[in-house]
């Protein structure tokens, strides 16, 4: 399938017009997924982070069409509203991650992508992991908390 | 058994027979179980130190949570604003004819449109001098400013339409340097602006007059002469300021914003609209930062959006790209701070000062930020001679108005470095020199106020920080320029103290209410006037209002307010949140156990005095009856005393006297230390932050781990703003506008970092809780600055200290340095190479 992207679960098919739009701005306004925020509108804040297979990127910088055929997540496909949050959210929540809340979503797929290859992380690997993601209002403290314990809490969560 | 069966009989007697024992309603009510909605609250209700307390964080985590620019309504087009290349020009005209046929767009507005629906386009809160849409015929007076409007279809038409608005401009010379705008100008930002009569550039000017400190100067030991420089800095909020105005049918303008103070939109958006108050209702949603920076930008925005609603009578988004953000909202005000600091003994016995703001183009809250830093001059010191002149003055540069800090980072990174320069000369450490001066239990501040009906408690944050983080021992081993190691990383180790008057102090009317309204089933809703930044002040005050009512918090709801439904209680700025917000908290639910005592005391057999709630239960005397909650609501209910209470929190008095300068500026004060340990390469200029410890006095930890959160934000803050926050701006033009360029820290950048409290509860607060926004960001680029030195032996008196300035004043040092001045700086500390008129190298 090039025609059609999965996002969350469901395959979809961009219409012509959409395969120019970046990715962010598709998954926003045409999809109504605006869990991924736009911060900066140049790959830099991080705040639009999605996965694709499995990867953080930052949807600000892909169009449509670059992504066909490909697996997206974003934070709204990460764990269901009737369902148990997801480890990584769970720490976030339990660890007084989250303040504004705006870089929120972006830091959790960060987290997701980043424990899927190193489930061990030393703290020293979480901050270099979190670079790439901007937090104005937590100084990131909490942030690679939450993570450390979501890397303790996902095996179990696994089993 | 289904309320509506109740019969009118039982209704009737139900409030009228006081003997009636918990019969039929009872069941229904212990029936009646409380939905606790998953997206409330986290698992656990109350806070503690592994789990932490949000009402929004479910939302968040899960991206459910709706800012500004989530928001969708039928029928709703986009606007985006038109930007004039100019810094000062007078304008001549617009043309919108090619920008209006362009496809989708719908208008191209500008001032006169504003003017047309009788209302004005220039406004502000305090001087109402703030263009929100320069006119034709008027000027522009700093690069932000906005000359039109464009509405279109979609966000990306408005966008490329508003490339083709033209204009014709007749430039003028910009006032760009603060100095000469204040003591010799070649022209006036404001032209009809009036200081003590005259055209001037002055927006304010405020005295410190205490004794006669230029006299006693010349009898102080020795004189430490500086000037200090600190940079404009962006806020920064990781959201761009968005609006969504949605003209409704009764005639309302509804209005939706990513800002911080829904009183204020609503003043600008009235003033746009020129309409009555009432006719603008401003709801509060989530919002992705704000520090301070989300009040004029943010409400102009949300007047911008609101005439484009009110022309079109369709909804209008409004949501700014981050250069558009960057371009055009305030900024930290950069300062000028020329110390003269005298010491006599041990004792800091003069201080002259001159600080001047650039407020840039427009007034803002100029004078109470600088107002501040007036009242805190001299850091948390007692002084007996203090001459301080503090002036806001206009520019043509990017204007500046509330960054949290308000005026004190500015003053600290002064102060708290000179005071490191006087220990060493005097040959003390930097803190026992500052032990030896700070303010105590009953101290005098400079402007004569009284420390006492709180707990003065600055030596319990000295002690807690300089424990934590192993303070002597690491200034012992500080590589003053020369590594033990032979290498090139330098050590260094540095602190700053301070002392903070919470909430506006003298700056203004200082208030704030709650609501609290029980319903039927015992669930209770409460809202403050307080907005939630996410900062987590709704859940602070979910906390406050449980502990004080006895019930679980998961029963209380917070409604997000709206202007339409609380009154006015001021912005949500000057670290007042917790403490008006929450004192207003526990005074409505005061009131609210009190209707509920009255309304049940007959059902507890006692009088309404002996009621009492703990447990998640009302009780009577001896624990012997008590109702449930949801008992209770429905008693409430059937005897027609509805559960409903309104709290008002009045700031207790304080006083100001502007000639001298001399007042109780403060109702209450907070102490805080701030430590940081760092290695400096002497080659790369590159600093390396290694341990970094806070201790804060709060008065009572509502949320522990939102506390800490505040506190570890706000020690990341004053780490930009000392270490790589540039906003360079050159000829009235900003150099970053994205945060490419502009270098935010990010968590690699960061060590470790300990974020301990004061606790000692503060009897003029109602909830004991006072404040920890501000004071968490006001410490951390002295310390650093004081540890630089530590380090390297060079003094940076300009913020911030990035590698390319450390750099070259590094190579300066070096090939100043000699062996014999190295060997004395890290053996002795009166070899501290600071003196009267020189600095330090």
């Amino acid at each position: 399938m090039t025609n059609s992207i999965r996002v969350n679960g469901q395959q979809i098919a961009p219409g012509e017009g959409e395969l120019s739009m970046n990715l962010l701005d598709y998954l926003r306004e045409s999809l109504d997924l605006t869990g991924a925020k736009n911060g900066c509108g140049i790959g830099v804040c991080g705040a639009c982070t999605v996965l694709i297979d499995g990867k953080a990127v930052r949807a600000c910088r892909q169009t449509v069409a670059s992504v066909l055929g490909r697996d997206i997540v974003t934070i709204e496909g990460l764990s269901a509203p009737d369902e148990p949050l997801h480890p990584v959210q769970q720490a976030f929540v339990d660890r007084g991650a989250i303040q504004c809340g705006f870089c929120t979503p972006g830091m959790v797929l960060t987290a997701v992508a980043f424990l899927a290859r190193t489930p061990q992380p030393t703290r020293p690997e979480i901050r270099r992991a979190l670079n790439a993601n901007l937090c104005r209002c937590t100084g990131y403290q909490q942030i690679v908390d939450a993570i450390e314990q979501a890397a303790k809490n996902l095996p179990l969560a696994k089993k | 058994m289904p309320l509506g069966a109740i019969s009118e009989f039982q209704r009737a007697n139900f409030w009228m027979d006081r003997e009636w024992a918990i019969g039929p309603l009872a069941v229904g009510g212990s029936l009646m179980t409380r939905r606790i909605e998953k997206d409330d609250v986290s698992d656990t209700a109350a806070p503690n130190d592994d789990k932490a307390f949000r009402n929004d964080a479910r939302a968040k985590v899960t991206g459910r949570a709706k800012y500004s620019d989530d928001i969708k309504r039928h029928g709703m087009v986009h606007a985006a604003p038109v930007y004039a290349d100019e810094v000062h020009a007078d304008l001549l005209a617009i043309d919108t004819a090619a920008a209006r046929a362009m496809p989708g767009v719908l208008a191209v507005l500008t001032a006169e449109d504003a003017r047309r629906i009788g209302g004005r386009s220039t406004f502000s809160y305090l001087f109402c001098d703030h263009r929100m849409l320069v006119g034709v015929g008027d000027r522009i007076r700093c690069h932000g400013d906005v000359i039109a409007l464009v509405v279109a279809r979609t966000r990306e038409q408005a966008i490329d339409a508003a490339r083709m608005v033209t204009c014709q401009t007749r430039p003028l010379e910009p006032i760009l340097d603060v100095e000469e705008a204040l003591k010799n100008p070649r022209g006036f930002v404001h032209e009809d602006h009036r200081f003590e009569g005259a055209p001037s550039n002055v927006v304010n000017h405020y005295k410190v007059r205490r004794g006669d400190a230029r006299a006693e100067l010349s009898r102080c030991d020795f004189v430490l002469d500086q000037t200090f420089r600190t940079q404009l800095h962006e806020h920064a909020y990781l959201e761009p300021e968005s609006a969504l105005c949605v003209p409704r049918p009764d005639g309302v303008m509804e209005v939706v914003g990513s800002m911080q103070h829904p009183f204020s939109t609503r003043r600008f958006v009235a003033a746009m609209l020129g309409c009555p108050l009432a006719d603008v209702e401003v709801r509060s949603i989530p919002m992705g930062g704000g520090f301070g920076g989300k009040d004029d930008t943010a409400a102009i925005v949300c007047a911008r959006a609101a005439l484009a609603a009110r022309i079109l009578n369709r909804p209008v988004r409004l949501t700014y790209a981050r250069e558009w953000s960057m371009r055009e909202s305030y900024k930290r005000h950069p300062y000028v701070l020329r110390y003269r600091m005298g010491v006599r003994g041990d004792r800091v016995h003069a201080v002259e000062v001159e600080i001047i703001a650039d407020a840039g183009a427009y007034c803002s809250s100029t004078p109470w930020v600088t107002w501040r830093s007036t009242v805190q001059c001299c850091g948390p010191y007692e002084v007996p001679h203090v001459h301080a002149d503090v002036f806001g003055v206009y520019t043509n540069n990017p204007f500046t108005g509330a960054f949290r800090g308000f005026g004190s980072p500015q003053v600290n990174f002064a102060v708290e470095q000179l005071m490191d320069m006087a220990a060493a000369r005097v040959g003390l450490s930097p803190v026992e020199f500052r032990r030896r001066n700070m303010v105590r239990q009953g101290s005098e501040t400079i402007t004569g106020q009284k420390l006492e009906g709180h707990t003065v408690s600055l030596d319990q944050a000295l002690d807690a920080v300089t424990r934590a983080i192993g303070f002597d021992e690491k200034f012992a081993r500080c590589s003053h320029g020369v590594a033990s190691d032979g290498g090139d990383e330098l050590f260094g180790v540095g602190l700053a103290i301070s002392s903070r008057g919470m909430s506006l102090g003298a700056e203004g009317a200082d208030f704030n209410s709650a609501i609290l309204n029980m319903n039927f089933d015992g669930s209770i809703l409460l809202e403050t006037a307080i907005h939630e930044n996410g900062q987590g002040a709704e859940s602070a005050f979910i906390l406050i209002a449980a502990r004080e009512l006895g019930c679980d918090p998961t029963r209380v709801r917070y409604r997000q307010p709206s202007t339409a439904n609380i009154p006015d209680g001021g912005t949500t700025v000057a670290s007042r949140g917790t403490l008006m917000g929450g004192g207003a908290t526990v005074i409505a639910a005061r009131k609210l156990r009190q209707k509920l005592a009255r309304t049940l005391c007959h059902k507890l057999e006692c009088r309404p005095d002996e009621v009492r709630f703990f447990g998640d239960r009302i009780w009577g005397p001896a624990d012997a009856r008590s109702l449930t909650w949801e008992e209770a609501g429905e008693i409430a209910y059937w005897r027609q005393e509805p559960p409903h209470a309104f709290g008002v929190f009045h700031g207790p008095k304080v006083s100001w006297n502007e000639s001298t300068g001399q007042g109780e500026a403060y109702f209450t004060w907070v102490y805080g230390c701030q430590a940081v340990a760092l290695t400096v390469n002497r080659k790369t200029g590159r600093v390396r932050l290694l341990d970094m410890v806070a201790a804060h006095e709060v008065g009572r930890a509502v949320n522990p781990p939102m506390l800490r959160g505040q506190i570890f934000g706000g020690m990341v803050q004053g780490v930009g703003f000392g270490l790589c926050e540039a906003m360079k701006c050159e000829g009235g033009r900003l150099k970053s506008l994205n945060l490419d360029t502009y270098k935010l820290p990010r968590a690699a950048d960061l060590p470790e970092m300990t974020a301990l409290f004061i606790e000692n509860a503060d009897p003029t607060s109602p909830s004991g809780a006072k404040g920890i926004g501000e004071p968490a960001l006001e410490l951390m680029s002295p310390a650093i600055a004081n540890a630089i030195f530590h380090a390297t032996g060079v003094r940076l008196c300009e913020s911030p200290a990035t590698p390319d300035k450390l750099r070259g004043r590094l190579i300066d040092a070096a090939d100043m340095r000699t062996s014999d001045e190295a060997r004395g700086r890290s053996g002795e500390l009166s070899a501290a190479p600071t003196d009267s008129g020189k600095g330090e190298r």
